[in-house]
């Protein structure tokens, strides 16, 4: 399969092979070698502080970790096993009740064994970030990818 | 002061029912968080079902799962452990993961490194079946509430 149809594949597929992303309704809206861009519609499963009216930062996570997933897999251009190795969240402000969180995240260093990355996360303003994050992932093409099946025409 | 949060506080402090509190934080309450008592520290369990899987083929735990699930046990430890009147504001969050999470039950317990008056950094430990073989290891740091 070609580089472009394999990014079709995992925008269009990512919630089905992935299934808590399904479960939280999580999307990938635009996705190239670039980085992928994700979203994350609002429900009130979110909260962390209802007196306040607060996202939980935990989703925030959640959202950064797969987003950043897709992003490293689309530079790696085919189907491949990654594992977050570590990741760091610097959540700049509240996310606030009501409003759906988006994702920008990018992978700027990609080698063997181990890709890095970076993203950003926003509400209604790309501009006024909720929270940023690096990352760093470690490639396993040996192992199973739960795309791998699908590429192939199994599933 | 937050009458629930006090509420909560005593029900878990007096008669060890951790559900008030875990009531308080709607997400906590979405992956399905129970908390209790081992050797007197507070103690996360994330009971597995098949929706926090993130690699099917594994099969393997989603990496955010484990991560929301640990600050979460941070933030529900700051909660029991000190007199907070609000829930603390998460500032940043740090993790390292060392195995893949399998599809079983994750326990996580946290040490208060320091707390002062206004910054608390807690650090997190998740395992599965074997308390010496950690899944994650994380740090995080929250803002507290002054006292009224």
């Amino acid at each position: 399969m070609t580089e472009t149809d394999f990014h079709k594949l995992l925008m269009q597929r990512f919630a089905e092979f992935t299934p808590h992303v399904a479960e939280c309704g999580m999307r990938i809206v635009a996705l190239d070698r670039d980085g992928a861009d994700a979203e994350l519609p609002y429900r009130d499963d979110w909260l962390g502080d209802i007196e306040r009216g607060v996202i939980h930062t935990g989703i925030v996570t959640t959202l950064v970790d797969s987003a950043c997933g897709a992003a490293v897999l689309a530079a790696i251009g085919h189907i491949e096993a990654i594992a977050t190795i570590d990741l760091r969240m610097d959540y700049l402000r509240a996310s606030r009740r009501g409003l759906s969180l988006q994702c920008r995240a990018e992978c700027h260093r990609l080698t063997d064994q181990v890709a890095f990355a970076r993203a950003q996360v926003w509400q209604d303003d790309p501009a006024v970030p909720v929270a940023t994050a690096v990352g760093a992932f470690m490639r396993s093409p040996a192992k199973r990818s739960q795309f791998k099946s699908a590429a192939e025409g199994k599933a | 002061m937050s009458n629930s949060l006090l509420d909560a506080r005593r029900a878990a402090r007096e008669q060890q029912d951790y559900e008030p509190l875990v009531r308080l934080v709607p997400y906590a309450r979405f992956l399905g968080v129970q908390v209790s008592m081992a050797d007197g520290q507070p103690r996360s369990r994330l009971p597995y079902k098949p929706s926090l899987i993130g690699n099917r083929a594994l099969p393997a735990l989603h990496g955010g799962v484990t991560a929301a699930f640990m600050e979460n046990a941070a933030l529900l430890h700051l909660l029991l452990q000190l007199d907070q009147d609000r829930i603390p504001k998460s500032i940043d969050f740090s993790i390292d993961y060392l195995l893949s999470g399998r599809a079983e039950d994750c326990h996580a317990a946290c040490e208060v490194s320091r707390a002062g008056s206004r910054i608390a950094n807690v650090m997190i430990r998740c395992w599965q079946s074997d308390p010496a073989r950690p899944i994650a290891l994380a740090r995080a740091h929250f803002l507290l509430s002054a006292p009224e």
